[in-house]
């Protein structure tokens, strides 16, 4: 007596950045990206941005940081050149692109070093932090006794312990991994925890009138929901990293940026130096875009929470 | 109490063995919330009520009669203070979908059948019929962003057939959509009761919604909520919203709630 009902679009869905229409390509979160940066781009007014218009906002987009950066190593260069500073203090740009150029394989076999300490540390920080996120998650009394110890570490000078853990575990891979843990292992916990507290309680108790154990609850609905925060934690945590990985390295160390700094600047290779840290920045960069991209990879649908 | 039933044969649910007891029965049920330094509230006072199986009974009331208390005695969430209930396993629909942001529509519908224990393709491939079903074919790979709030309503009232209980309480489904919509749904949950027929409780303060729905419309009073008054609605389906029978019924269920 009744027909089934047709899946109809709610008329007062009809905005731009909506994708319902588009069916199983969905199934990609590219189009959804896509769909935001062409809302972003024409202000919403347009319904056709053209490939071309797009791929020239990108262009605008990514010139704009790029003069910056042009113009503020442009005054450096006459900064020093005019002979306001010595460059062996400040060398200029100039110096260090061809110090970047000329040491290319001393800084390229020093960066690996720098890299795969930064790198592990993360690594070994992220699933101590994890672990530890979850059990003071479940653990009222875990929280009480150990978030304090944690907080009070993050305000140890590191230049007074790197050393110390140099005379102790030694000039290898230990103490330089012991630091990048204990710079990166705080933002990844407190981000980490941030977001499981922040789970809709709706939600969890929704999942469990639908017969979700404890367990299940955390599995299905926390930990995705931390998933974010776990993103933002490791984003702050890869710039600490390096600093920490470097900072080991300058208190003892048979290689790394961090020793090759420590050596050029009593040799008054300064431009040397300033290769290394360019390096390093470069890196940074490097990891805290590719962690962007990789969120949005990942985690679609925050983007569309943020829209 | 009877056994929860096997969440797959939702497509073709038989009645229970035991199919001539009723539902759901509440004898005498007294429901009130402890407060600090002041007396309790009493959120329901004394309510009896039986609902038969395959029954679809709606529940109207002004704010703070306690009709979300007693979905969630009905469901198990709460406990009585003071008399009996009985009920078969019962599943919630609150007001929000709740759905998951990081799944998509199947995942979304399939979750209780996932958290019983089945594999991922399989609560896929059980959630994907019913989506069909539900007139959401071609959008079972959408996000709940992606989708608009009637869809995601669907997507959630699937997630609620698919838990597999037989008795549905659904909390004002339709309230946090625009006029519009609330329309188009409350046809479609008509249409859909019609086909997959389940013991409905359904709060609302759509009187109209309440008389196109159900079988049977009770008045909770302010409260301390009591059941005031019972309207059986003996109208066809699918009902005219304007016609006279439905409209009579409406003013006189208006009366009772005043």
């Amino acid at each position: 007596m009744t027909t089934p009902a047709p899946a109809v679009v709610e008329p007062s869905d009809e905005e731009p950045g909506r994708v319902d229409a588009r069916g199983p390509s969905t199934r990609s979160p590219a189009p959804v990206v896509l769909a935001r940066v062409r809302r972003v781009l024409t202000g919403g007014r347009t319904r056709r941005p053209a490939r071309i218009a797009v791929a020239g906002s990108h262009l605008t987009a990514a010139l704009a940081p790029a003069g910056l950066v042009v113009v503020l190593l442009a005054c450096w260069e006459v900064y020093v050149r005019l002979g306001s500073v010595n460059p062996l203090i400040l060398p200029p740009p100039s110096a260090i692109a061809r110090s970047v150029y000329d040491d290319r394989g001393l800084l390229w076999s020093n960066f690996t070093v720098t890299a795969g300490e930064a790198l592990g540390g993360i690594g070994l920080a992220l699933i101590a932090a994890l672990g530890l996120a979850g059990a003071i998650h479940f653990s009222r009394s875990l929280r009480r006794a150990v978030y304090p110890l944690l907080i009070g570490s993050q305000a140890i000078p590191l230049v007074l312990v790197a050393p110390l853990l140099s005379a102790w575990l030694g000039f290898g891979l230990a103490p330089k991994l012991a630091i990048v843990v204990l710079v990166s292992f705080f933002p990844i916990l407190v981000a980490t925890l941030d977001g499981l507290a922040a789970t809709d309680p709706d939600l969890v108790k929704l999942v469990r009138t639908l017969g979700a154990t404890r367990w299940q609850a955390f599995a299905r609905v926390e930990a995705p929901n931390a998933l974010p925060g776990v993103f933002t934690g490791a984003r702050v945590a890869v710039v600490f990293a390096l600093i920490g990985a470097f900072l080991g390295e300058w208190s003892g160390a048979s290689r790394g940026l961090g020793l090759l700094v420590e050596q050029a600047i009593p040799q008054l290779q300064t431009a040397r130096a300033a290769a290394a840290v360019t390096l390093l920045a470069g890196f940074a960069l490097l990891l805290f875009g590719g962690l962007g991209l990789a969120e949005r990879r990942l985690l679609p649908w925050t983007l569309a929470a943020a829209r | 109490m009877v056994t929860q039933l096997d969440p797959r044969a939702s497509g073709a649910l038989g009645p229970p063995p035991d199919a001539d007891r009723p539902a759901v029965t509440l004898r005498g049920v007294t429901r009130r919330f402890p407060r600090a330094r002041a007396a309790p509230v009493t959120a329901l006072e004394d309510v009896s009520l039986t609902i038969g199986r395959r029954e679809i009974v709606a529940i109207v009331g002004p704010s703070g009669a306690g009709k979300t208390t007693l979905l969630e005695l009905v469901c198990g969430l709460q406990q009585p203070d003071l008399g009996e209930l009985a009920a078969d396993p019962a599943a919630l629909m609150p007001q929000r979908d709740l759905l998951l942001p990081w799944l998509d529509a199947l995942d979304n519908a399939g979750l209780a059948v996932r958290l019983a224990g089945a594999t991922r393709p399989a609560a896929r491939r059980e959630a994907a019929a019913l989506l069909d079903v539900l007139g959401l074919a071609g959008f079972e790979h959408a996000r709940p962003d992606q989708l608009s709030g009637g869809m995601r309503q669907r997507v959630a009232f699937a997630r609620t057939l698919l838990s597999g209980r037989p008795v549905l309480c659904l909390d004002e489904p339709f309230g946090a959509l625009d006029a519009i919509t609330r329309i188009e749904l409350q046809s479609w949950l008509a249409d859909a009761l019609t086909r997959e027929p389940r013991t409905v409780l359904l709060v609302t303060h759509d009187v109209e919604e309440a008389i196109v729905l159900a079988d049977r419309v009770l008045v909770l009073s302010r409260r301390p909520g009591r059941v005031v008054a019972e309207f059986p609605v003996d109208l066809t389906r699918p009902r005219s919203r304007t016609g006279p029978a439905l409209v009579g019924l409406r003013v006189a269920v208006l009366e009772a709630l005043r």
